[in-house]
Protein backbone atom coordinates (compact mmCIF):
# COMPACT_ATOMS: atom_id res chain seq x y z
CA UNK A 1 0.00 0.00 0.00
CA UNK A 2 2.74 2.39 0.98
CA UNK A 3 4.71 1.52 -2.18
CA UNK A 4 1.64 2.28 -4.27
CA UNK A 5 1.24 5.74 -2.77
CA UNK A 6 4.95 6.46 -3.04
CA UNK A 7 5.00 5.43 -6.71
CA UNK A 8 1.90 7.53 -7.37
CA UNK A 9 3.40 10.65 -5.82
CA UNK A 10 6.68 10.22 -7.70
CA UNK A 11 5.15 9.86 -11.14
CA UNK A 12 2.07 12.01 -11.58
CA UNK A 13 0.86 11.88 -15.18
CA UNK A 14 -1.20 14.91 -15.99
CA UNK A 15 -4.15 15.25 -18.32
CA UNK A 16 -5.23 18.74 -19.21
CA UNK A 17 -9.00 19.22 -19.32
CA UNK A 18 -9.86 22.70 -20.62
CA UNK A 19 -13.49 23.49 -19.81
CA UNK A 20 -13.84 26.72 -21.80
CA UNK A 21 -10.95 28.72 -20.31
CA UNK A 22 -9.55 31.94 -21.80
CA UNK A 23 -6.33 30.00 -22.55
CA UNK A 24 -4.21 31.99 -20.12
CA UNK A 25 -4.00 29.21 -17.53
CA UNK A 26 -3.24 26.67 -20.27
CA UNK A 27 -0.18 28.61 -21.32
CA UNK A 28 0.98 28.83 -17.70
CA UNK A 29 0.48 25.07 -17.32
CA UNK A 30 2.73 24.50 -20.33
CA UNK A 31 5.23 26.88 -18.70
CA UNK A 32 5.63 24.42 -15.84
CA UNK A 33 6.92 21.83 -18.31
CA UNK A 34 9.40 24.13 -20.09
CA UNK A 35 13.15 24.27 -19.27
CA UNK A 36 12.82 27.03 -16.67
CA UNK A 37 10.67 25.03 -14.28
CA UNK A 38 10.96 21.50 -15.74
CA UNK A 39 8.34 19.47 -13.89
CA UNK A 40 9.76 16.26 -15.38
CA UNK A 41 12.32 16.41 -12.54
CA UNK A 42 9.50 15.14 -10.31
CA UNK A 43 8.21 12.64 -12.85
CA UNK A 44 5.36 14.86 -13.99
CA UNK A 45 4.53 14.45 -17.69
CA UNK A 46 1.66 15.55 -19.86
CA UNK A 47 -0.18 12.58 -21.41
CA UNK A 48 -2.50 12.57 -24.39
CA UNK A 49 -5.08 10.05 -23.23
CA UNK A 50 -7.27 10.28 -20.10
CA UNK A 51 -6.81 6.56 -19.50
CA UNK A 52 -3.14 7.11 -18.68
CA UNK A 53 -3.71 10.08 -16.38
CA UNK A 54 -3.36 10.36 -12.59
CA UNK A 55 -4.18 14.03 -12.34
CA UNK A 56 -6.92 15.96 -14.12
CA UNK A 57 -6.05 19.65 -14.48
CA UNK A 58 -9.26 21.61 -14.94
CA UNK A 59 -9.15 25.18 -16.21
CA UNK A 60 -12.00 27.59 -16.91
CA UNK A 61 -15.64 27.91 -15.95
CA UNK A 62 -17.66 24.94 -17.18
CA UNK A 63 -20.60 25.91 -19.38
CA UNK A 64 -23.56 23.73 -20.29
CA UNK A 65 -21.62 21.79 -22.90
CA UNK A 66 -18.23 21.40 -21.23
CA UNK A 67 -19.90 20.44 -17.95
CA UNK A 68 -21.11 17.19 -19.50
CA UNK A 69 -17.72 16.60 -21.15
CA UNK A 70 -15.93 17.09 -17.83
CA UNK A 71 -18.24 14.58 -16.15
CA UNK A 72 -17.56 12.11 -18.95
CA UNK A 73 -13.80 12.64 -18.76
CA UNK A 74 -13.79 12.08 -15.01
CA UNK A 75 -15.69 8.82 -15.41
CA UNK A 76 -13.10 7.62 -17.94
CA UNK A 77 -9.97 8.08 -15.81
CA UNK A 78 -8.55 4.98 -14.15
CA UNK A 79 -8.63 5.34 -10.37
CA UNK A 80 -6.91 6.63 -8.23
CA UNK A 81 -7.40 10.02 -9.87
CA UNK A 82 -6.78 13.47 -8.43
CA UNK A 83 -8.46 16.64 -9.69
CA UNK A 84 -6.76 20.02 -9.60
CA UNK A 85 -8.66 23.24 -10.33
CA UNK A 86 -6.27 25.75 -11.91
CA UNK A 87 -7.09 29.47 -11.93
CA UNK A 88 -9.73 31.69 -10.37
CA UNK A 89 -12.38 30.59 -12.87
CA UNK A 90 -12.10 26.92 -11.99
CA UNK A 91 -11.79 27.69 -8.29
CA UNK A 92 -14.79 29.99 -7.89
CA UNK A 93 -16.20 31.30 -11.19
CA UNK A 94 -15.31 34.92 -10.15
CA UNK A 95 -17.06 37.40 -12.46
CA UNK A 96 -18.84 34.69 -14.44
CA UNK A 97 -20.87 33.75 -11.38
CA UNK A 98 -24.05 35.47 -12.59
CA UNK A 99 -23.48 34.57 -16.22
CA UNK A 100 -26.35 32.96 -18.14
CA UNK A 101 -23.88 30.42 -19.46
CA UNK A 102 -22.28 29.11 -16.27
CA UNK A 103 -24.51 26.57 -14.56
CA UNK A 104 -22.14 25.53 -11.75
CA UNK A 105 -18.52 25.69 -10.54
CA UNK A 106 -16.07 22.86 -11.22
CA UNK A 107 -16.31 21.33 -7.75
CA UNK A 108 -20.02 20.66 -8.18
CA UNK A 109 -19.26 18.55 -11.25
CA UNK A 110 -16.23 16.59 -10.03
CA UNK A 111 -14.62 16.30 -6.55
CA UNK A 112 -11.66 18.71 -6.53
CA UNK A 113 -8.57 17.81 -4.48
CA UNK A 114 -6.60 21.02 -4.88
CA UNK A 115 -7.38 24.64 -5.75
CA UNK A 116 -4.67 26.83 -7.31
CA UNK A 117 -6.05 30.38 -7.44
CA UNK A 118 -4.63 33.18 -9.58
CA UNK A 119 -5.49 34.80 -12.87
CA UNK A 120 -3.47 33.09 -14.25
CA UNK A 121 -1.56 31.33 -11.40
CA UNK A 122 2.21 31.52 -11.68
CA UNK A 123 4.12 28.32 -12.48
CA UNK A 124 5.69 28.60 -9.02
CA UNK A 125 2.21 28.61 -7.49
CA UNK A 126 1.36 25.45 -9.42
CA UNK A 127 4.52 23.67 -8.28
CA UNK A 128 3.78 24.71 -4.67
CA UNK A 129 0.27 23.38 -5.17
CA UNK A 130 1.57 20.07 -6.47
CA UNK A 131 3.75 19.69 -3.37
CA UNK A 132 0.68 20.32 -1.19
CA UNK A 133 -1.22 17.73 -3.24
CA UNK A 134 1.54 15.15 -2.74
CA UNK A 135 1.56 15.81 1.01
CA UNK A 136 -2.21 15.44 1.08
CA UNK A 137 -2.03 12.06 -0.68
CA UNK A 138 0.68 10.89 1.72
CA UNK A 139 -1.37 12.14 4.70
CA UNK A 140 -4.39 10.23 3.45
CA UNK A 141 -2.38 7.06 3.62
CA UNK A 142 -1.31 7.59 7.26
CA UNK A 143 -4.87 7.74 8.60
CA UNK B 1 14.65 -27.66 -18.50
CA UNK B 2 14.63 -25.77 -15.20
CA UNK B 3 17.81 -23.98 -16.21
CA UNK B 4 16.23 -22.82 -19.45
CA UNK B 5 13.22 -21.58 -17.55
CA UNK B 6 15.42 -19.67 -15.10
CA UNK B 7 17.35 -18.24 -18.05
CA UNK B 8 14.06 -17.05 -19.49
CA UNK B 9 12.92 -15.48 -16.24
CA UNK B 10 16.11 -14.06 -14.79
CA UNK B 11 19.53 -13.72 -16.28
CA UNK B 12 19.54 -13.03 -19.99
CA UNK B 13 15.76 -13.00 -19.94
CA UNK B 14 13.04 -10.98 -18.31
CA UNK B 15 14.51 -9.44 -15.15
CA UNK B 16 17.92 -8.55 -16.55
CA UNK B 17 16.71 -7.18 -19.87
CA UNK B 18 13.87 -5.25 -18.24
CA UNK B 19 16.26 -3.58 -15.78
CA UNK B 20 18.75 -2.66 -18.52
CA UNK B 21 15.94 -1.53 -20.81
CA UNK B 22 14.27 0.68 -18.20
CA UNK B 23 17.65 2.18 -17.33
CA UNK B 24 18.28 2.82 -21.04
CA UNK B 25 14.86 4.47 -21.16
CA UNK B 26 16.04 6.79 -18.41
CA UNK B 27 19.22 7.54 -20.41
CA UNK B 28 16.93 8.46 -23.29
CA UNK B 29 14.83 10.82 -21.16
CA UNK B 30 17.87 12.36 -19.48
CA UNK B 31 19.77 13.00 -22.74
CA UNK B 32 16.60 14.42 -24.30
CA UNK B 33 16.21 16.72 -21.29
CA UNK B 34 19.83 17.86 -21.47
CA UNK B 35 19.47 18.60 -25.18
CA UNK B 36 16.49 20.82 -24.34
CA UNK B 37 18.39 22.54 -21.45
CA UNK B 38 16.29 20.81 -18.82
CA UNK B 39 17.40 18.75 -15.84
CA UNK B 40 15.42 15.59 -16.51
CA UNK B 41 14.00 12.88 -14.24
CA UNK B 42 15.97 10.88 -11.63
CA UNK B 43 17.40 7.50 -12.64
CA UNK B 44 14.63 5.43 -11.05
CA UNK B 45 11.84 7.28 -12.87
CA UNK B 46 10.94 4.54 -15.38
CA UNK B 47 10.87 1.85 -12.68
CA UNK B 48 8.48 3.99 -10.62
CA UNK B 49 6.28 4.58 -13.66
CA UNK B 50 5.94 0.82 -14.15
CA UNK B 51 5.12 0.24 -10.46
CA UNK B 52 2.56 3.04 -10.48
CA UNK B 53 0.88 1.85 -13.69
CA UNK B 54 0.61 -1.72 -12.45
CA UNK B 55 -1.15 -0.55 -9.29
CA UNK B 56 -3.79 1.46 -11.15
CA UNK B 57 -7.28 0.46 -12.16
CA UNK B 58 -7.63 -1.49 -15.43
CA UNK B 59 -10.38 -0.19 -17.67
CA UNK B 60 -11.57 -2.57 -20.38
CA UNK B 61 -13.63 -1.05 -23.20
CA UNK B 62 -16.62 -2.76 -24.79
CA UNK B 63 -15.71 -5.20 -27.54
CA UNK B 64 -13.07 -7.88 -27.81
CA UNK B 65 -12.10 -7.97 -24.14
CA UNK B 66 -9.93 -11.10 -24.19
CA UNK B 67 -7.84 -9.98 -27.15
CA UNK B 68 -7.51 -6.53 -25.63
CA UNK B 69 -6.07 -7.98 -22.42
CA UNK B 70 -3.94 -10.76 -23.94
CA UNK B 71 -2.27 -8.79 -26.75
CA UNK B 72 0.28 -6.90 -24.57
CA UNK B 73 1.32 -10.12 -22.83
CA UNK B 74 2.00 -11.91 -26.14
CA UNK B 75 4.18 -8.99 -27.17
CA UNK B 76 6.07 -9.09 -23.87
CA UNK B 77 6.60 -12.88 -23.92
CA UNK B 78 8.00 -12.91 -27.46
CA UNK B 79 10.32 -9.98 -26.72
CA UNK B 80 11.67 -11.74 -23.63
CA UNK B 81 12.27 -14.87 -25.74
CA UNK B 82 14.23 -12.85 -28.29
CA UNK B 83 16.25 -11.22 -25.50
CA UNK B 84 17.01 -14.64 -23.98
CA UNK B 85 18.19 -16.17 -27.27
CA UNK B 86 20.40 -13.15 -27.94
CA UNK B 87 21.82 -13.17 -24.41
CA UNK B 88 22.60 -16.88 -24.70
CA UNK B 89 24.36 -16.40 -28.04
CA UNK B 90 26.60 -13.79 -26.42
CA UNK B 91 28.06 -16.23 -23.90
CA UNK B 92 31.07 -17.75 -25.63
CA UNK B 93 30.69 -21.51 -25.42
CA UNK B 94 27.12 -21.81 -26.59
CA UNK B 95 26.56 -21.79 -30.31
CA UNK B 96 22.77 -21.81 -30.18
CA UNK B 97 20.82 -23.70 -32.84
CA UNK B 98 20.69 -23.43 -36.61
CA UNK B 99 18.35 -20.67 -37.71
CA UNK B 100 18.13 -18.75 -34.45
CA UNK B 101 18.65 -15.57 -36.48
CA UNK B 102 15.42 -16.26 -38.36
CA UNK B 103 13.59 -17.04 -35.12
CA UNK B 104 14.69 -13.72 -33.64
CA UNK B 105 13.57 -11.86 -36.76
CA UNK B 106 10.10 -13.37 -36.38
CA UNK B 107 9.98 -12.77 -32.63
CA UNK B 108 10.85 -9.10 -33.08
CA UNK B 109 7.82 -8.52 -35.32
CA UNK B 110 5.36 -9.92 -32.76
CA UNK B 111 5.34 -6.85 -30.43
CA UNK B 112 4.22 -4.64 -33.32
CA UNK B 113 1.53 -7.17 -34.27
CA UNK B 114 0.41 -7.37 -30.63
CA UNK B 115 0.08 -3.61 -30.56
CA UNK B 116 -1.96 -3.63 -33.78
CA UNK B 117 -4.29 -6.35 -32.46
CA UNK B 118 -4.71 -4.67 -29.08
CA UNK B 119 -5.42 -1.30 -30.66
CA UNK B 120 -7.97 -2.68 -33.12
CA UNK B 121 -9.81 -4.61 -30.42
CA UNK B 122 -10.25 -1.47 -28.31
CA UNK B 123 -12.76 -0.05 -30.85
CA UNK B 124 -11.48 3.50 -30.52
CA UNK B 125 -11.36 5.48 -33.79
CA UNK B 126 -8.03 7.11 -32.89
CA UNK B 127 -6.59 3.72 -31.92
CA UNK B 128 -7.67 2.30 -35.28
CA UNK B 129 -5.89 5.17 -37.07
CA UNK B 130 -2.81 4.36 -34.99
CA UNK B 131 -3.13 0.66 -35.81
CA UNK B 132 -3.39 1.32 -39.54
CA UNK B 133 -0.28 3.51 -39.38
CA UNK B 134 1.54 0.82 -37.43
CA UNK B 135 0.67 -1.78 -40.08
CA UNK B 136 2.03 0.47 -42.82
CA UNK B 137 5.17 1.14 -40.79
CA UNK B 138 5.78 -2.60 -40.24
CA UNK B 139 5.38 -3.20 -43.98
CA UNK B 140 7.76 -0.33 -44.65
CA UNK B 141 10.66 -1.18 -42.38
CA UNK B 142 10.69 -4.96 -42.59
CA UNK B 143 11.90 -5.04 -46.22
CA UNK B 144 15.12 -2.99 -45.82
CA UNK B 145 15.76 -4.52 -42.38
CA UNK B 146 15.69 -8.07 -43.71
CA UNK B 147 17.72 -7.09 -46.79
CA UNK B 148 20.45 -5.59 -44.60
CA UNK B 149 20.50 -8.74 -42.48
CA UNK B 150 20.75 -10.87 -45.64
CA UNK B 151 23.82 -8.80 -46.52
CA UNK B 152 25.34 -9.83 -43.16
CA UNK B 153 24.42 -13.47 -43.79
CA UNK B 154 26.13 -13.35 -47.20
CA UNK B 155 29.22 -11.76 -45.66
CA UNK B 156 29.56 -14.48 -43.05
CA UNK B 157 29.41 -17.33 -45.55
CA UNK B 158 25.68 -18.03 -45.67
CA UNK B 159 25.34 -18.91 -42.01
CA UNK B 160 22.00 -18.27 -40.29
CA UNK B 161 23.29 -18.99 -36.81
CA UNK B 162 24.16 -16.13 -34.46
CA UNK B 163 27.11 -18.02 -32.93
CA UNK B 164 28.61 -18.68 -36.38
CA UNK B 165 28.18 -15.05 -37.44
CA UNK B 166 29.90 -13.97 -34.22
CA UNK B 167 32.72 -16.48 -34.70
CA UNK B 168 33.20 -15.31 -38.26
CA UNK B 169 33.60 -11.73 -37.07
CA UNK B 170 35.91 -12.69 -34.20
CA UNK B 171 38.16 -14.58 -36.63
CA UNK B 172 38.21 -11.93 -39.35
CA UNK B 173 36.94 -8.45 -38.59
CA UNK B 174 33.68 -6.73 -37.59
CA UNK B 175 31.18 -6.48 -40.42
CA UNK B 176 30.83 -2.74 -39.96
CA UNK B 177 34.41 -2.09 -41.13
CA UNK B 178 33.65 -3.14 -44.71
CA UNK B 179 31.75 -1.04 -47.25
CA UNK B 180 28.76 -3.36 -47.50
CA UNK B 181 28.65 -3.83 -43.72
CA UNK B 182 28.69 -0.09 -43.06
CA UNK B 183 25.86 0.52 -45.55
CA UNK B 184 23.81 -2.32 -44.06
CA UNK B 185 24.45 -0.96 -40.55
CA UNK B 186 23.08 2.47 -41.47
CA UNK B 187 19.94 0.86 -42.91
CA UNK B 188 19.47 -1.42 -39.90
CA UNK B 189 19.98 1.48 -37.46
CA UNK B 190 17.19 3.50 -39.08
CA UNK B 191 14.98 0.40 -39.15
CA UNK B 192 15.37 -0.23 -35.43
CA UNK B 193 14.51 3.43 -34.88
CA UNK B 194 11.16 2.64 -36.52
CA UNK B 195 10.85 -0.66 -34.65
CA UNK B 196 11.24 1.19 -31.35
CA UNK B 197 8.66 3.76 -32.44
CA UNK B 198 11.03 6.68 -31.89
CA UNK B 199 10.48 10.13 -33.21
CA UNK B 200 10.94 10.39 -36.93
CA UNK B 201 8.79 7.25 -37.25
CA UNK B 202 6.35 7.56 -34.35
CA UNK B 203 3.27 8.43 -36.41
CA UNK B 204 1.35 5.51 -34.86
CA UNK B 205 1.69 6.98 -31.35
CA UNK B 206 1.75 10.65 -32.27
CA UNK B 207 0.76 12.28 -29.02
CA UNK B 208 -0.11 15.67 -30.49
CA UNK B 209 -2.45 14.55 -33.26
CA UNK B 210 -4.03 11.22 -32.30
CA UNK B 211 -3.48 11.38 -28.50
CA UNK B 212 -1.59 8.17 -27.73
CA UNK B 213 -2.72 6.38 -30.91
CA UNK B 214 -2.50 2.64 -30.44
CA UNK B 215 -2.23 2.91 -26.65
CA UNK B 216 -5.14 5.29 -26.16
CA UNK B 217 -7.55 2.87 -24.44
CA UNK B 218 -4.96 1.06 -22.35
CA UNK B 219 -4.66 1.77 -18.64
CA UNK B 220 -3.12 0.15 -15.60
CA UNK B 221 -1.29 -3.16 -15.94
CA UNK B 222 -1.65 -3.72 -19.72
CA UNK B 223 -0.19 -0.26 -20.34
CA UNK B 224 2.68 -1.10 -17.98
CA UNK B 225 3.25 -4.31 -19.98
CA UNK B 226 3.42 -2.31 -23.21
CA UNK B 227 5.93 0.07 -21.62
CA UNK B 228 7.98 -2.91 -20.42
CA UNK B 229 7.92 -4.39 -23.93
CA UNK B 230 9.23 -1.11 -25.30
CA UNK B 231 11.95 -1.09 -22.63
CA UNK B 232 13.07 -4.65 -23.40
CA UNK B 233 13.11 -3.82 -27.12
CA UNK B 234 15.38 -0.88 -26.29
CA UNK B 235 17.79 -3.45 -24.82
CA UNK B 236 17.30 -6.21 -27.41
CA UNK B 237 17.53 -4.34 -30.71
CA UNK B 238 20.89 -2.58 -30.11
CA UNK B 239 22.36 -5.87 -28.83
CA UNK B 240 21.06 -7.56 -31.98
CA UNK B 241 22.86 -4.94 -34.10
CA UNK B 242 26.04 -5.43 -32.06
CA UNK B 243 25.93 -9.19 -32.67
CA UNK B 244 25.36 -8.72 -36.39
CA UNK B 245 27.69 -5.83 -37.15
CA UNK B 246 30.22 -5.23 -34.36
CA UNK B 247 30.98 -8.72 -33.11
CA UNK B 248 34.76 -8.53 -33.13
CA UNK B 249 35.54 -7.94 -29.46
CA UNK B 250 32.84 -9.35 -27.19
CA UNK B 251 34.25 -8.64 -23.74
CA UNK B 252 31.78 -7.09 -21.29
CA UNK B 253 33.31 -3.62 -21.35
CA UNK B 254 33.29 -3.46 -25.14
CA UNK B 255 29.69 -4.64 -25.34
CA UNK B 256 28.66 -1.92 -22.92
CA UNK B 257 30.55 0.70 -24.88
CA UNK B 258 29.03 -0.36 -28.18
CA UNK B 259 25.58 -0.53 -26.61
CA UNK B 260 25.92 3.02 -25.29
CA UNK B 261 27.19 4.18 -28.69
CA UNK B 262 24.16 2.78 -30.52
CA UNK B 263 21.80 4.07 -27.80
CA UNK B 264 23.17 7.60 -28.04
CA UNK B 265 22.99 7.47 -31.85
CA UNK B 266 19.32 6.49 -31.64
CA UNK B 267 18.59 9.23 -29.11
CA UNK B 268 20.35 11.86 -31.21
CA UNK B 269 18.40 10.85 -34.33
CA UNK B 270 15.26 11.02 -32.20
CA UNK B 271 15.96 14.51 -30.93
CA UNK B 272 17.12 16.18 -34.12
CA UNK B 273 14.33 15.13 -36.48
CA UNK B 274 10.68 16.10 -36.83
CA UNK B 275 8.01 13.44 -37.17
CA UNK B 276 7.49 12.05 -40.67
CA UNK B 277 4.02 11.58 -42.08
CA UNK B 278 3.25 7.92 -42.66
CA UNK B 279 3.48 8.23 -46.46
CA UNK B 280 6.83 9.99 -46.14
CA UNK B 281 8.09 7.22 -43.87
CA UNK B 282 6.89 4.56 -46.32
CA UNK B 283 8.57 6.36 -49.23
CA UNK B 284 11.76 6.75 -47.20
CA UNK B 285 11.96 3.06 -46.32
CA UNK B 286 10.96 1.64 -49.69
CA UNK B 287 12.98 4.18 -51.68
CA UNK B 288 16.45 5.24 -50.48
CA UNK B 289 16.84 2.70 -47.68
CA UNK B 290 15.84 -0.35 -49.74
CA UNK B 291 18.17 0.88 -52.48
CA UNK B 292 21.03 1.22 -49.96
CA UNK B 293 20.34 -2.25 -48.61
CA UNK B 294 20.35 -3.68 -52.16
CA UNK B 295 23.69 -2.01 -52.85
CA UNK B 296 25.04 -3.46 -49.61
CA UNK B 297 23.77 -6.90 -50.62
CA UNK B 298 25.37 -6.74 -54.07
CA UNK B 299 28.66 -5.50 -52.59
CA UNK B 300 28.54 -8.31 -50.04
CA UNK B 301 28.19 -10.82 -52.88
CA UNK B 302 31.41 -9.46 -54.38
CA UNK B 303 33.08 -9.72 -51.00
CA UNK B 304 33.62 -6.02 -50.39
Amino acid sequence: MSLKIKALTKSLWVFHAATSPCNNCDIEILDVLTPRHDAERFGITLVGSVRHADVLLVTGVPNYKTKERLKKLYSQVSRPCLVVAIGNCACGRIMFKESYNSPCPVDEVVPVDLYVPGCPPKPEAMIAGIIKLINKVKGKEKK
Amino acid sequence: MLKTFLNYLFFPGFLFSACIGLFAGWVDRKVTARIQYRVGPPWYQNFIDIVKLSSKEIIIPEGAKLTFLLAPFFGLLSTILAATILGKSLSVNILGFTGDLIVILYLLVIPAIAMIIGASSSQNPLASIGASREIKLVLAYELPFILSIVAVIVKSGGSIQLGRILNHQINLCSNIFSVSGALAFIVALLCIQAKLGFVPFDASEAEQEIMAGTLIEYSGLPLAVFKLTKAILLYTLPIFLIVLFMGNDMSLLFIMGKYLLILVLIILIKNTNPRLRIDQALRFFWGPLTFLAMVALVLAFFGL
